[in-house]
């Protein structure tokens, strides 16, 4: 129920690699910023997002470290490690490709 | 790249199974702050807190479900699961100790005779031989054996010095190739001398089986030269170096004396080389090349040939290049003295190669049916043990109902309730396993034990190697499956909502004890089967036991002496002879005695061929030939029924006699009277031809042993032996203890002189060392066929009891409705017979088709004995009805009032 069915399938794993690709987050901010990048389009229920980072941490794309949040209180923050950099890197090209050839086909002119 | 992930994911992997408290605290907390902040945010928008937090629960959609899905992301579920699925069993198991102690003690015993039966199995017929490269050796042989041609000295020898020197020669299929015999050794002087088990090797046998030397140096092809005499020395095992040498460095070098001659030891073989003939091991070996007067006689078949196979050559090239040089090598070595018919058999033998990496074995030809056999009946007590432990294990999932119910409703899956039955079962069938093979290694040796006899120790390696554990393992899952599928599909099937409204007592239809049935169906057959095979072997056993060999079989002793170390002239040896016979005649306590060449159910000794003229011309045939001294059938007590006995002036100058037993007169005497007839003995080397008349005919009685039908004997004065050696074989007749009188006899030949050596044979001890095997099969079967009826009729019990507790509700009705409790019994043992009935018609059509596959081992009754199967099948339905009668008395005596109160 919690599936992430507003997205593509794998997408969230792509965006929640860019994202941390900028900076170290926890996962409420992590929530939040996809929110606000994306102009409150894609909605990540809150309850796929865990799941969601956890996998992407037993891959060994990102870790987490115990750290103080902005208002003071620890926090797990995930960053991308040396593996994840590739993977994002693989996924991004991956979507470009795959986003480029979806959009000529939509734009392609009725007869 | 890989590499590199892993070295990302494994200490996580590691990190979530061993510090699972550590990763579950930190998931809590993570996810509690998420929700805090949540809060936080909603309340900053204006809802009241509590508003706020349900609109952030209600985000995350339920905290304990995200957690799950978290968990699963870590992807040691499975091993987490199952850890989790055992421990729980393990404390399910605890909480009743009495049926976790008999399930895993049934099964200890069950997998423990089954492996033990396997090691056996393994040590004798599947280990290679403890050699480099096994697999490439192979046996040279007589294509379909020799037929028993010439003198034999044992099983395996199958070639002859001659043909073993050609074969060297000639052959160009192995790289190696090398000759053994085996043979009994005399190691020592006059009264200390003592047997040991002798080996003779060819000089490249040991280099090439690769052997090592524990200490000094093993025989090379130098070693085996002919005329070398005793200047090769002796290579003794390290069994015999440990026992005889203590040890000792310095037993190379040390002076053996070994039949009579003096050799230096010169070397001690590996520990682990024990000869290639498994079961046996050898103490000394000597080269080939100085066993006098074997090299030369071409009718004596004493060695086994092998040979390492060149690389690139398969067994079929060397069978077929052996076949073309054979009709040279037997050309070439036919022993002479025999007629052109036989000559002719031995020139048309042909070579050929089979494999012998587990080298050659009597036990594999002994044993190897029985063994499978009993692999086979451990097998199904077995399955019947694990049918008993299926029916308790279903008996508690059903108590269990509720507790799976609930379980299903709160949202356990099927497969996961299938493992968790599963897992209780796994952790009884591992213990049980783990017991069992404790207990093999105990049970493989007292097996062992049972087949010993006194002239032969088995020595068999029974260290368990991957074969064995592998076996043991693949048993435990096995048993595991047999008696844990059955209550995990059933405690899967359970519907909750019905299960819960019909409370503990469940439901009544018939379908949900079908499991039950079948497993009593089965386990019906399956103890008829091995009941019926239990009876055949024991009756096989009483039939040989009691059966009439046709001779005195207590209080009679073999005596054998050698005195070849006197080297008397051959014209003084007959009369030596007959000096050590009176010598031990003399002896108060002999009662009677008297020489024989051949000791009877000992195995087969001399064979000739025989001429009886006959109303339509010459009757061509054989005989067993024995030579016995006058007094011989007195001795034994085997009655002579026509004509007379041998006497004293039956010398080797006066007229040649003979009688024959009762086939002999059949087969070539049919209707005449065969005193004075004359019988033409077929010439072979040293036993020229020669014409005999018939002065008596004895009573048949058995002769090689006591299975094989009785063949035509014929008997010859022993002073008319055409090949007279310095030995004498003695029968002795006493009524007086028989230790006593092998003290007087060796007391009074040990006077006579020390140089002559004897040996001690009572008649008893030898035949039922002759039916070692049939014994071990009737207590064996015996047992197992008990104990099988036994664990059917618990089985039995136990369902039937159970299956009437839950039929309570409706007994009750049927008796508030007017049946009587006659009524009651009658139901419920009709629906037995029913039952029982099926059972034994699936059983009698097992034990048939198993039953002819054990008829070689039956004796004196057929596989298909009616009775056996009729007495089998009643004691069977007796023991079925007792174990239902009992439960189904108590069924009825139930007070209706009380059971249909009881929902």
């Amino acid at each position: 129920m919690s599936k992430p069915t507003d997205l593509v399938q794998g997408t969230l794993d792509l965006l929640i690699l860019k994202i941390l690709a900028l900076e170290p987050l926890n996962g409420w901010a992590i929530g939040q910023r996809l929110k606000q990048v994306s102009g409150e389009v894609l909605q990540v229920s809150d309850g796929s997002l865990y799941p969601a980072l956890h996998k992407l941490e037993q891959e060994g794309w990102i870790k987490a470290e115990w750290k103080l949040s902005e208002n003071n209180r620890r926090a797990k923050f995930y960053s991308l490690t040396r593996l994840g950099r590739k993977e994002l890197e693989k996924e991004a090209a991956n979507w470009n490709r795959l986003s480029a050839a979806i959009s000529r086909v939509v734009k392609l002119k009725e007869a | 790249m890989r590499i590199r992930h892993w070295f990302y994911t494994v200490p996580l992997r590691l990190r979530s199974l061993f510090r699972r408290a550590r990763v579950e605290q930190e998931l809590d907390e993570e996810l509690r702050y998420h929700l805090d902040r949540q809060i936080e945010e909603l309340i900053a928008k204006g809802l009241t807190p509590t508003e706020a937090r349900y609109a952030a629960l209600r985000a995350l959609g339920g905290i304990e479900q995200r957690k799950e899905e978290c968990r699963d992301m870590r992807r040691v579920n499975l091993i987490e699961n199952t850890l989790q699925d055992l421990r729980y069993a393990g404390r399910t198991l605890r909480r009743s100790p009495g049926f976790t102690a008999v399930s895993i003690l049934s099964l200890a015993l069950g997998i423990g005779a089954n492996a033990a039966i396997f090691q056996l199995l393994n040590a004798i017929r599947l280990r290679s031989l403890p050699v480099a490269n096994p697999q490439e050796l192979a046996e040279v042989r007589v294509a379909g054996g020799n037929g028993g041609y010439g003198v034999q000295t044992g099983v395996n020898s199958e070639l002859t010095y001659a043909l073993w020197e050609r074969i060297r020669e000639r052959q160009e299929a192995f790289s190696g190739i090398f000759a053994w015999g085996n043979a009994n050794f005399s190691v020592g002087q006059g009264a200390e001398a003592q047997r040991v088990r002798g080996l003779w090797v060819s000089g490249d046998l040991f280099p090439a089986l690769g052997v090592k030397p524990a200490h000094g140096r093993l025989f090379t092809a130098a070693d085996d030269r002919r005329g070398s005499g005793s200047a090769a020395g002796a290579v003794i095992s390290y069994e015999f170096w440990q026992s005889y040498f203590g040890g000792e460095d310095s037993a190379i070098g040390k002076t053996l004396i070994v039949l009579g001659q003096p050799l230096i030891v010169i070397g001690v073989t590996s520990p682990e080389f024990f000869g290639l003939e498994v079961g046996k091991s050898f103490d000394v070996a000597l080269p080939v090349c100085t066993r006098a007067g074997a090299l030369d006689r071409l009718d004596f078949f004493w060695l086994v040939v092998m040979g390492r196979l060149k690389p690139g050559w398969t067994l079929a090239q060397a069978s077929a290049h052996l076949n073309a040089i054979s009709p040279g090598i037997f050309e070439e070595t036919a022993p002479p003295g025999y007629n052109s018919s036989i000559t002719d058999i031995y020139r048309n033998f042909r070579l050929t190669a089979l494999p012998a990496g587990q080298g050659v074995s009597r036990l594999r030809t002994t044993y190897g049916t029985s063994l499978w056999l009993l692999l086979g009946i451990t097998g199904l007590v077995l399955l019947i043990a694990c049918a008993n432990l299926a029916n308790l294990m279903l008996a508690r999932a059903n108590s269990r109902e509720r507790e799976i119910a609930v379980r299903v409703a709160l949202g356990a899956s099927r497969g996961r309730l299938i493992r968790q039955t599963l897992s209780e079962s796994l952790l009884l069938s591992g213990s049980g396993a783990a017991l069992g093979a404790g207990l093999a290694q105990l049970m493989s040796r007292v097996l062992i034990s049972f087949l010993n006899t006194e002239g032969a120790i088995l020595r068999l390696d029974l260290s368990s190697d991957w074969r064995v554990l592998a076996f043991t393992a693949s048993i435990a899952v096995l048993t595991c499956i047999v008696f844990g599928i059955a209550p995990a599909l059933r405690a899967s099937q359970i519907e909750p909502v019905s299960a819960m409204r019909s409370g503990g007592r469940g439901l009544t239809n018939r379908e949900r004890y079908s499991f039950q049935r079948f497993f009593v169906i089965g386990q019906i057959a399956i103890s008829l089967a091995l009941l019926v095979g239990a009876l055949l072997f024991v009756r096989s056993f009483r039939n040989l036991i009691t059966l009439d060999a046709g001779f005195r079989q207590n209080g009679i002793l073999f005596v054998d002496t050698d005195f070849e170390r006197l080297r008397l002239p051959r014209e003084r040896i007959v009369q030596f002879q007959t000096d050590l016979l009176e010598q031990i005649r003399s002896l108060p306590q002999v009662e009677s005695a008297a020489t024989s060449t051949c000791k009877p159910l000992a195995g087969p000794c001399w064979s000739q061929g025989v001429r009886v003229p006959g109303a339509q011309g010459e009757q061509e045939g054989g005989s067993r030939f024995t030579y016995v001294s006058p007094g011989y059938f007195k001795t034994m007590e085997i009655p002579v029924l026509a004509g007379r006995d041998f006497n004293d002036f039956d010398t080797a100058t006066s007229r040649q006699v003979v009688l024959v037993n009762q086939t002999f007169a059949r087969q070539f005497f049919a209707n005449r009277n065969p005193i004075g007839a004359p019988v033409r003995s077929v010439a072979e080397p040293n036993f020229p031809e020669t014409l005999y008349e018939v002065i008596g005919v004895v009573k048949d009685t058995k002769y090689a042993n006591l299975r094989e039908d009785i063949p035509p004997i014929t008997y010859v004065p022993a002073a008319q032996y055409p090949s007279p050696g310095p030995w004498a074989n003695v029968v002795i007749r006493s009524s007086a203890p028989l230790s006593e009188v092998i003290n007087e006899v060796r007391r009074k030949v040990g006077a006579l002189s020390p140089a002559i050596t004897v040996q001690f044979k009572v008649f008893e001890t030898q035949i039922r060392e002759g039916l070692i095997r049939e014994r071990l099969m009737a207590w064996l079967a015996g047992f197992f066929g008990i104990l099988a009826a036994v664990l059917a009729m618990i089985g039995l019990y136990g369902v039937i009891s159970y299956m009437n507790l839950r039929r309570r509700n409706e007994i009750g009705i049927r008796l508030a409705l007017g049946a009587t409790r006659a009524d009651i019994v009658l139901l419920i043992l009709r629906e037995m017979s029913a039952l029982l009935l099926v059972g034994l018609g699936i059983g009698t059509v097992v034990s048939l088709a198993a039953a002819q596959g054990a008829s070689a081992l039956l004796f004196g009754l057929a596989p298909h004995d009616v009775s056996t199967l009729l007495v089998s099948s009643c004691l069977l339905a007796a023991v079925a009805g007792l174990a239902s009668f009992l439960p189904a008395l108590r069924a009825s005596r139930v007070d209706p009032m009380v059971a249909l109160r009881h929902d």
